[in-house]
């Protein structure tokens, strides 16, 4: 059984908001009966201030998704949309006295319900980026397809490069076979399509290795061609990730190590670690605070990498490969 | 005293109908070992009269296993720790005693003893053969012939399955892998104690039972290996089982398991009919009372004691912990239930309606089950399928039915 919280059983066996609101204006439905949850959120948004008068949710799921869905609804009711949109699924978490790692995405479910509901209020349409994969690593919820992305993309060659670049396998370790397994048939992939991994490698390596203030502060050996309105917007996201980091730094610092942001790809947010948090078990937790709070900042849902400073292998050949 | 609060007089009366998980020890097999934890502690290796009595009451229990299987000589059973250890010792004595032979047969509903060990061996450069079966859980027996060649080494087939209690065709299954010398292995742990088992009269080379599924302690289990089948040990490195299984004997527990093997085999027939009439209340009573649900498996072929029941439009876990909370143990094959966050490869297998993988329950009933058990559960599981599908953006309340066309998220 579940280890759940008083707070998780009180919301599950009593859950607050469980209903349609019928005058509704905004609407957020997420998730798919097939993949064992789905979420109607409801709100009755005030046009004048924008505050979310009520909010009503009908769940099909788990324990741990119908008592995030009411959570989600006692939390956001009374704020504004805006406000509301900066609730991260840590906060839904927390508010349930915490969720078993494995329950976790019943939160990210939440808040993923609250933007398609804001998007709809406003009119947008979201993007929506998920992929199904084969779930690797539970307690970061990683599966099989970012892996093999990140090690195609970066010429990773061991199990421990994984675990650094990935966070997977970097809490209870009992996914390391598997993800091995992952890595095998990445590797052969990249074999079969003739892809020398340690040019990739090398070439990842030069982007890494730098003293993080350098790095951090210069352009990013971006291989592909980007008009002068591309760099103006990666600069001003990696500025507002840059004041992030900033933020958190000083807890970093207490706990005798150092963070910094190296580069930017996408969705793809890489960092350096040195200091105690490199080799920390918990700096998986630490990059999951963060991934959510730069989430939060640029409005949009990324991914938090962290490379390895002193990651540099002496023998290899030239770049050839960048994805 | 320090356990004192979780004697079974203390908690709350359990509606228990998650035998199939694990059972009760017997009362009589718990007062048949307790002598053999204190008193009676001698090693059954040793010479002396202490040994000798520990010694004396492990060659009883293998007699009484050796009824419960219907084997033609004691010396065929093997105790092991569990299931799982006989299994992986059957499939890979197999492999290695036959090194030309490179494949496996075996069956996509296995239980994950047999299903992840063939993995393994499948990653080892083993041809592993997937039998598939249909949308009532019945083995593809064209694909199983198909697969049959003098390549293979091994079959190894669960007699019944532990979630939806089909059960297999093993019988029939052993003398097509005898038929190109292949070795056959049955998981009988569904079925043992539950399902009158004559295994000398078969052509069934091994096969694995497990204590804790009927009313043995958990911690110990046997392997079937009949005479003369070749033989390699996954545990080497001592004389004991004949040097088929080395290490010092679990002897508490193996007495034990001696002693609820005798008693379910002199109850089957009497249980058999009992279980089977109770099961069939409870699965009739909850088709009538509850819309949108179904029974899954094959209910022409089962064991009498279970019985695996979809409930369209609302999740699996949600639906044990409400049936937690008025004091029902079950179990699911939903996803959330699992801590593996995967759906039952059963239910996959059998391809169940989308609407109703993540939604089904199985009640699995034993010798200690009463009426009152199964009436307990028709009283209470109407409601909470209710309550559930009221929260549910699948179902409508006012027309009290489910679709999965009313709720399509554009964000999956």
């Amino acid at each position: 059984m579940w280890d759940y919280s008083e707070k998780v059983k009180q919301h599950f066996f009593n859950p607050k908001n469980a209903k349609l609101v019928s005058d509704a204006n905004a609407r957020g439905d997420v998730g798919s009966i097939s993949c064992g949850d789905a979420l109607s959120l409801s709100l009755k948004v005030n046009p004048d201030t924008e505050i979310i008068e009520d909010a009503g949710f009908q769940t099909f799921g788990c324990g741990s998704a119908i008592a995030s869905s009411s959570a989600l609804t006692e939390i956001i009711i009374g704020k504004t949309i805006d406000d509301a949109l900066k609730v991260t699924n840590q906060e839904i978490a927390d508010y349930l006295d915490g969720l078993p790692p494995e329950k976790m995405h019943c939160s990210v479910m939440g808040m993923e319900a609250l933007h398609a509901a804001v998007a709809n209020y406003r009119g947008e349409v979201l993007e929506d980026d998920h992929e199904e994969g084969e779930l690797i690593c539970k307690c970061f919820a990683i599966d099989d397809l970012m892996i093999k992305r990140v090690v195609k993309a970066n010429g990773l060659q061991s199990l421990e490069e994984v675990v650094n670049y990935t966070k997977a396998g970097g809490a209870c370790t009992s996914c390391h076979e598997k993800i091995e397994w992952v890595l095998d048939e990445a590797l052969a992939e990249m074999a079969e399509a003739g892809i020398d991994v340690a040019a990739v490698a090398k070439a990842k390596a030069k982007v890494a290795a730098p003293q993080p203030e350098i790095a951090a502060s210069s352009k990013p050996q971006a291989v592909t061609e980007s008009s002068s309105e591309d760099d103006a917007e990666l600069a001003k996201r990696k500025a507002i990730i840059e004041q992030v980091i900033d933020e958190v730094r000083p807890a970093v610092h207490a706990d005798g190590g150092d963070i910094h942001l190296v580069d930017v790809e996408d969705h793809l947010v890489f960092v350096s670690m040195s200091g105690n948090c490199s080799g920390c078990g918990l700096s998986g937790l630490t990059l999951a605070n963060l991934e959510i709070k730069i989430s939060d900042a640029l409005g949009e849902t990324v991914t938090v990498f962290p490379l390895q400073p002193s990651y540099d292998e002496a023998e290899k050949k030239e770049a050839t490969y960048d994805l | 005293m320090i356990y004192e609060a979780v004697k079974t007089e203390s908690l709350p009366k359990t509606v228990y109908l998650d035998n199939n998980a694990t059972t009760r020890i017997d009362p009589q097999v718990l007062e048949t070992m307790l002598p053999f934890l204190s008193d009676y502690y001698g090693n059954p290796s040793s010479i002396h009269q202490l040994g000798a009595t520990v010694g004396h009451a492990m060659a009883k229990a293998r007699e009484q296993v050796q009824l419960l299987m219907g084997a033609e000589h004691a010396s065929e059973v093997v105790f092991t720790s569990c299931a799982t250890e006989a299994t992986a010792t059957a499939i890979m004595s197999a492999v290695e005693a036959m090194p030309d032979r490179k494949e496996i047969i075996t069956s996509v509903v296995e239980h994950p003893a047999t299903l992840q060990l063939c993995q393994h061996l499948e990653r080892k450069g083993y041809k592993v053969h997937w039998i598939g079966v249909d949308n009532k859980g019945r083995l593809d027996i064209d694909a199983f012939r198909a697969a049959l060649s003098e390549q293979v080494a091994v079959v190894s087939i669960m007699w019944a399955n532990n979630e939806t209690g089909t059960l297999f065709p093993v019988e029939k299954l052993a003398k097509l892998a005898k038929s190109v010398g292949a070795q056959m292995h049955v998981d009988a742990v569904q079925v043992a104690g539950k399902y009158p088992i004559n295994v000398q009269h078969t052509d069934i080379d091994m096969m694995s039972i497990s204590g804790h599924k009927f009313h043995a302690p958990k911690g110990v289990g046997a392997l079937y290996l009949r005479r003369g089948t070749r033989f390699r040990p996954l545990l080497r490195g001592g004389h004991q089982e004949r040097g088929r299984r080395a290490g010092t004997e679990n002897a508490a527990s193996i007495i034990g398991l001696g002693m609820a093997s005798e008693i379910a085999y002199h109850a089957m027939a009497g249980e058999t009919a009992r279980q089977s009439m109770m099961r069939d209340r409870l699965e009739q009573g909850l088709l009538a009372r509850i819309p949108s649900c179904f029974v899954t498996g094959n209910p022409q072929e089962r064991v009498a004691n279970t019985t695996n029941i979809a409930f369209e439009y609302i999740e699996g876990e949600a639906l044990l912990l409400m049936l937690n909370q008025v004091g029902v143990a079950c179990s699911s094959g939903s996803a959330c239930t699992s801590g593996s966050l995967e759906p039952s490869h059963v239910m996959k297998a059998m391809n169940i309606p989308f609407t109703a993988a993540h939604g089904t329950l199985r009640f699995s009933l034993s010798r200690f089950t009463t009426d009152d058990d199964i009436d307990a559960v028709l009283a209470e599981l109407p409601a909470i399928v209710a309550r559930l599908r009221m929260l549910s953006p699948y179902w409508d309340n006012d027309a009290n039915c489910g679709s999965s066309e009313m709720f399509a998220p554009a964000y999956a």
